[in-house]
């Protein structure tokens, strides 16, 4: 399988590849990691006339910290960058061990976090904890650039905030709040590791006990991962035992529109994994949160 | 459009006009004639096509030649030196790693990277990192046998 033909661009800037970006328009598409374009541009899924591959441009690869305790992470920083990042394994292990766990050895070579929030796959891993952890997205446009938070980034199957003509350039994540465990759990297809169903959890709990924040995000379930907004709110102001697990976990798959029902899992059975990887992502976010 | 593009392969440069569409996989096996890396399900899944480009192992079916251009690429053909097998290679001679052999490659490509980056890796750890290496003919047992044998080898 071979795509159709297309021209190559390799900028070295950014400010190149937004030109490059404005001069081709519709026909433009912007390459990441490849990992999920390519196959889609050799089924012909996909046939941009033109690629803009940010492969070359240097300084949208980097994992850094600011003085406030906040990461930023280049877009095009790969699963392997992040996987291996002494800064994410010390700051948000939970992400570092997501990255890890992402297709196999050769997809986290190539796949990026850019990509993978860009694309919205609706079983991709991210896409859950960038929602858990409340990620700001930096984009860039040749006039000027905007950050767009995370709550309002995924708007349906494959389909973000982003503009044609904007490019994804760094994500956030700010500092976790003293007493904040971190975890996702998935069902990986078994072939391709995707997200049948994936759940990220963040939870604060206070010195007496009390959960003070959760954030929860599904991915796999539905059209594009969705926060469990019920479940956050059973969980919050709570003493989390057994009993609240079970009552917060039943409710993650209400905030999903429409459950997924194809091959790999059916609606029903996909509204059940929701509940059993909730719990599972709640009970050790807890059990980190100490 | 063509696009030139120069990429070192098993320590050989090469200088080629490709069209951009050119997967890496096609250019290594009908432009440079190396073989020995094959195609398997041509959509990213099997691992067959794995080779070694700047270090991380990738399935060239999957990365465009033109992504390649300045790199330094390694397939199968580029391990043995002097008639020596690499470690890897020796692993599935001894431990009958294969069986008709179709995987194998990209198998060896994927283990190359894998052994560098952790050289004492657990019976776990080789499993998890042949995740996206799919063996028809099964024989995972001698799979990871061949990779013990490699990583002992090379901490000698
Ligand atoms: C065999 C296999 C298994 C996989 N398993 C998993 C898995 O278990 N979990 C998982 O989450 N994913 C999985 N993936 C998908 C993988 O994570 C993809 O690499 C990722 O979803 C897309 O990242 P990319 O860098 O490859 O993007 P690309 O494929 O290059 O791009 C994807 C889309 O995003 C756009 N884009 C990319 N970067 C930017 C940017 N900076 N700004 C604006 N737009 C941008 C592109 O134009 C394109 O439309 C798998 C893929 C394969 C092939
Ligand atoms: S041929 Fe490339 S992964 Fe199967
Ligand atoms: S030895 Fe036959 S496919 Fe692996």
């Amino acid at each position: 399988m071979i795509p159709q033909a297309f021209d190559y661009y390799a900028p070295t800037s950014v400010t190149d590849a937004l030109r490059l970006l404005r001069q081709h328009g519709d026909d433009a598409k912007l390459l990441a990691g490849g990992h999920s374009l390519l196959p889609i541009m050799k089924l012909r899924l996909s046939t941009p006339q033109c690629l803009i591959d940010l492969g070359r441009i240097s300084d949208l690869r980097f994992i850094s910290e600011s003085d406030d305790g906040s990461l930023a992470i280049g877009a095009m920083s790969t699963y392997h960058d992040i996987k291996n990042s002494a800064l994410v394994q010390a700051r948000v292990p939970a992400l570092a061990e997501a990255a890890g766990e992402v297709g196999d050895v050769q997809v986290q070579n190539k796949g990026t976090i850019g990509g993978s929030l860009a694309h919205a796959d609706p079983a991709g891993d991210f896409p859950a904890l960038a929602l858990a952890l409340n990620f700001e997205l930096v984009t860039a446009t040749t006039r000027s650039g905007r950050t767009i938070a995370i709550d309002r980034f995924f708007r349906d199957l494959l389909t973000t905030a982003l503009r044609p003509n904007e490019i994804l350039t760094e994500v956030h994540i700010p500092a976790l709040p003293a007493g904040t465990g971190v975890s996702y759990q998935k069902l990986p297809n078994k072939a391709s590791h995707y997200a049948v169903v994936g759940v990220a959890a963040a939870i604060t709990v206070g010195d007496d006990g009390v959960c003070t924040e959760a954030r929860i995000g599904v991915t796999g379930a539905g059209p594009t991962a969705v926060r469990a907004r019920n479940t956050e709110r059973i969980l919050k102001g709570k003493h989390v035992d057994a009993a609240v697990i079970r009552r917060a976990a039943k409710r993650a798959g209400a905030n999903v529109e429409d459950l997924n029902d194809d091959l790999h899992a059916s609606a029903e059975y996909r509204e059940h994994l929701t509940t059993v990887f909730a719990a599972r992502a709640i009970e050790e976010a807890l059990s980190r949160a100490g | 459009m063509p696009n030139e593009i120069s990429v070192t392969v098993n320590g050989t440069r090469h200088t080629s006009s490709v069209e951009p569409r050119t997967l890496l996989v096609h250019y290594l096996r009908d432009e440079l004639g190396l073989t020995g890396t094959h195609v398997g399900c041509d959509t990213s899944q099997c691992g067959a096509c794995t080779v070694v480009v700047d270090g991380s192992a990738v399935k060239s079916c999957t990365v465009l030649a033109v992504q390649a251009d300045g790199s330094e690429v390694t397939t199968i053909e580029g391990l043995a030196q002097d008639g020596e097998l690499h470690p890897v290679q020796e692993g599935f001679w001894e431990e009958h790693g294969l069986q008709c052999g179709f995987c194998t490659p990209g198998i060896i490509m994927t283990l190359h990277q894998v052994l560098d980056e952790q050289p004492d890796p657990s019976e776990e750890e080789i499993r998890h990192s042949l995740a996206g290496n799919i063996c028809r003919c099964t024989g995972y047992q001698n799979i990871v046998k061949a990779a013990q044998f490699a990583a002992q080898r090379m901490q000698e």
